[in-house]
This record gives structure tokens, sequence and C-alpha cells, in this order.
């Protein structure tokens, strides 16, 4: 490939801008945000993320974001197997609309959540009535994060459990294993690496997310505010100090997330293919 | 005769093996159905019952009035900015990954993929923190009187960032799947790198290309998290259709709110519909 340099034009007119392009919009705004939180004594950027309210918040972010991915990960499975499996008519109808959570505005997921699932709405009045409150408390927060990361273990399931060689269930069943000990012995364990890939995504999609959750988490102090709001509320009380702590504090555990789903993909990648 | 009982045993037998009894594909139909209405077509179907909850005469008024038709403006002119700067950027960036070795080649791609992962809010922040009145550039800016915070600028910067690695990411494994074999044909018949590229390459990646441009643009209206921090939220300024959804919302007029939210929505239908027509197209996802 390197001999390309001498027969491929424009190799470093790309690469150039790419590089420009990445610094100019990536780099050197989260490289100034870093930079911000070096004027701070680390004692001070440590009092900040460790404050109550953003400890509470953290609480809240990553005990939603893992509630929902897991929820995520248990109906993605379901809902990748049954494209896949079962055949039902309107397949396709049901595969393209799985997507949609990507595609629909996140602030338009947040008002219709929260009009369905406030005490008056659709099945908000009916679980009312059971004494279950959703909007506006932690519950409504997971059915959000639910609904912004569905897509993402169906899509990373999906391929793997179309490559599966059926040919292996059949050599189980007729070493004499029940259809129930066939799934968890033969077929879960090849997809089992690409649900956590999925659940993974889901999460660090979950813990970031901001859109479609200010709407119906209610916004309470200590009580139903995430991390994103937080940053937001400093930020509109002038408090530059403290929304760039907690803005890189949760910079280093979008990077830390990203590295393990690059770690995963690269582990699932050579299974998946074979 | 012997041989025909073995081969409908072993047709029965294949039979339990890879499928599910009935009863089981019926109870994992019905509770896949169960989630996906309940969380999909439910929600779709709300936002357009509530934007009619007052008639189709209120619709059309929440639609067509000042300030969602600012803010419908906005939209379009932010994305009509953000989706060419990122399509040059994404053919750049692949064509040089996918093409080419050099050092820093795996840092580069990861780096593409960080705006993914990074939360919008923090993606907002970033330009704040670098062009907002107390930040770095802030001072400068204000005694130029450049305006980037709280205006058209700083939207424009915010979603580029956080559609930056859609077309790129989309062509990186399109191109280096396809290899060069062509282009090196077309060179070494004497056509010029311009006509290479406009008569060889675009053709080869144009199913890609717009497969990335769709999701890339339907993020670009959509985003609200980055937009919201540097927009200041100023009514047929500084709103974009997402945000203007929100001060409606919060000002109350729900029934307008969700009337300018089906604008939003149906772009998100027409969005899976050309993303499901290229894929069938050309059989990637």
């Amino acid at each position: 490939m390197a001999s390309n340099r001498r027969v491929l034009p424009g190799f470093g007119l790309a690469l150039g801008f790419t590089w420009i392009y990445l610094s100019l919009i990536v780099l050197i705004p989260l490289g100034a945000m870093i930079l911000k939180t070096t004027q701070m004594s680390w004692g001070e950027f440590w009092s900040i993320i460790t404050s109550p309210r953003a400890v509470a918040s953290y609480r809240l972010t990553f005990g939603a974001s893992f509630v929902a991915a897991v929820i995520n990960a248990v109906f993605g499975l379901l809902v990748a197997w049954v494209l896949v499996r079962v055949p039902f008519p309107g397949k396709r109808l049901v595969d393209a609309l799985v997507d949609l959570p990507f595609a629909l505005p996140t602030a338009v997921a947040g008002i219709t959540l929260t009009a369905l699932l406030s005490a008056n709405g659709w099945i908000g009045k009916p679980l009312a009535e059971m004494g279950i409150r959703v909007a506006f408390t932690p519950l409504g927060i997971a059915v959000a994060l639910v609904f912004i990361g569905l897509p993402f273990v169906v899509r990373t399931v999906q391929p793997v459990l179309l490559d599966l060689d059926r040919e292996i269930e059949e050599a189980a069943a007729s070493l004499g294993a029940s259809r129930w000990k066939t799934f968890w012995r033969v077929i879960l364990p090849p997809i089992l690496p690409a649900a956590i890939t999925g659940f993974a995504l889901a999460f660090a999609r979950a813990v970031g997310e901001y859109g479609s959750v200010v709407f119906i988490a209610g916004n309470m102090p200590m009580r139903t505010e995430i991390t994103p709001l937080l940053i937001i509320t400093r930020l509109e009380e002038y408090d530059y100090a403290g929304a760039t702590a907690l803005g890189v504090a949760m910079l280093g555990v979008s990077l830390v997330l990203l590295l393990i789903i690059n770690l995963l993909q690269t582990h699932t990648r050579p299974r998946a293919a074979a | 005769m012997a041989s025909a009982v073995v081969t409908l045993t072993r047709a029965a037998a294949a039979n339990v093996a890879t499928d599910d009894p009935r009863w089981v594909r019926v109870l994992l139909l019905a509770a896949a159905f169960g989630f996906l209405s309940l969380f999909l077509v439910l929600p779709l179907v709300a936002v357009f019952c509530h934007a009619f909850s007052a008639g189709v005469r209120a619709y059309i008024s929440a639609i067509t009035e000042r300030d969602a038709a600012a803010a419908l403006k906005l939209t379009l002119l932010v994305a009509a900015i953000a989706l060419p700067l990122n399509v040059a950027f994404g053919i750049a960036a692949a064509w040089a990954i996918a093409h080419f070795d050099f050092r820093g080649k795996s840092l580069l791609t990861t780096l593409i993929d960080l705006p993914f992962s990074v939360s919008p809010v923090v993606s907002g922040l970033v330009f704040v923190l670098l062009f907002g009145a107390r930040g770095l550039l802030g001072p400068w800016l204000t005694g130029h009187g450049i305006r980037i915070i709280f205006a058209v600028p700083g939207i424009v910067l915010a979603t580029i960032f956080v559609t930056f690695p859609f077309v790129a990411r989309e062509l990186i494994p399109l191109m280096r799947a396809q290899g060069s074999a062509e282009e090196q044909a077309a060179l070494t018949l004497g056509a010029s790198p311009l006509k290479m590229f406009l008569r060889v390459t675009l053709p080869k990646i144009k199913w890609g290309l717009l497969h990335g441009v769709v999701l890339c643009n339907a993020r670009a209206m959509g985003e609200f998290g980055a937009v919201s921090v540097v927009s200041g939220h100023i009514r047929g300024r500084t709103n974009t259709l997402p945000l203007h959804v929100e001060v409606l919302h919060s000002e109350y007029q729900s029934q307008a709110a969700f009337a300018v939210a089906t604008l939003l929505t149906l772009l998100a239908l027409v969005t899976l519909v050309l993303k499901t027509f290229i894929e069938r197209k050309s059989h990637i996802r």
C-alpha cells in the first residue's frame, strides 16, 4: 500500500486537510477544555467533581444508564432473534423501524415520552392509578434511555445471528441436546460478545444523553438531576470552573468507554468472521 | 424405502433442531412486538395525536407561525453548512486512510470517532469555553465585534462537531473493501486526478456516501443538547427546530410544541425510508 503514494494522487492534500479539520473542530476545542482545568489546583478540581450534588448526579446517570442498557440487552437479543429466525409478515417494516431512535431528534422523544408517562398521559394515568409514578422520577429517566439505546444491541447481534451456521445447532440436537440446552450452550456463546458490545454502546450513549432525558427527569438537584444537566446549570450560573471540571470528568469517562468498546470490537470481529 | 424413511426422519430432526416450537415462536413474537409497540409505535402515534388535538387549523397555524418558520429556516441553513464540510472531510479522510499507509493511522481513525462518544452537552461546552464571553478567545472576539456563542456560528460549529464522524465512518471501510485498482487503471489510461475522482471514485462510493449524508443530515437537523448549550435560545434568531420545540413545551404550549415536533418526526421517517432504500439498493448497512 505504501507504493500507492507514487501511483494514487492526493495523499498529502487528503491527509493534510483531514488533520487540520480534525484539529480545528475536535482536538483544539477539547484540548482547550482540558487546558482550562490546569488553571485550577488538583484540590479544587477534586472537590468539584466529588461534591455531593455531583456524586448524586453520577449515581443517577450511571444507575439509570445501566438499568436501561440491561433492558436493551435482553430485549435487543429478543428482537434480533425474531428478526432473523422467526418468519412474520411486515418484517422489513419492523426492521427499518428499529432505527427510529437514531433518526428521531431527542427533543421530540423527550416531550413525547413525557406526555405519554405523565400522570394524565396514555400510559402514565393507568400506572398512576396503580400508584406508580414514572415521569419526573429516575424510572422515567431509565425509560427515556431505553428508547435512545434500543437499536444498539439489535444491530450488533443481528449480523452475527445471520452468519451463525445452523448445522452446529443440528449437530447439537442430533447429539441429544434439548432446544433450550442448544440455545444456552451452542447459540448464546458466539452471539454473547456482540451482545456485550451492543450493551456497552447503549450504556455509553445513555451516560452522555441529554435531550430525551431533561424533559422527563424533573431535574431536582440530588434526586433527578443527571450529570449533563448539572454541567448546563453550572454554565448558566457562570461557574465556568465547575462546568469545566465536570465536563473533563465526563470526557474521561467517555474515553474509557470508547477504549473498552474498541477492545470489545477487536475481540468480536474475528469470531464474527469465522 | 429404508432410505426414504431415513431422509424423512432427518428432515424432521433438522426441523426440530433449528426451528423453535410453535408456541415459543408465538411467545417470542408477542414479547418483541409488545416491546417495540410500546417504545417505538406508541410514541410515533402520540406525536401526531397531540399535534392535531386542537384541530387542523391550530396545527397549521403552529407550524407556519413566524418563530417556527424562522427556526425551520435556521435548521436548514445550519445543515446546509455542516453537511458539505463533513462530506469533504469524510472523503478526504477515507481516501487517505483506506488507500495509503502512514504513521499514526490507527490513532487518526480513533480520533475521528471521538465526537460520537462525547456527551452532546460537553460538545457544546467546549465551544463556550473557547469562544464565550469569558472563554479563551472571548475578549479578543468581543473587541473585534465578532459573536460566535449565542449566535449562528456557534450553532454551526456545535452541529459540525456532533455530526463529524458520520461520512468518514461510512466511507473508510467501503473504500478499503473496494481497493484502488480502478483508480490506478484510470490514471494509467491518462485520466487527470480530478477526472479519476469524478468518473471513477465518486460513482464507486456514491451509495455509501449517500447513506452517510442521510444519517449526518438527520443528526444535524435534530441535534438538541450541543446546540442548546451554545444557542442562547433567542426566539426567531438562534432557535433551531428542536430548540423551538423545547421553548414551546416549557411555555406550556403543548399542542404547538407537538405540531413543530411532527416536522422533525417526518424528517426521521423520511430518513428511515431513504436509509432502507439505499441499503437495499447497495447491500450496505
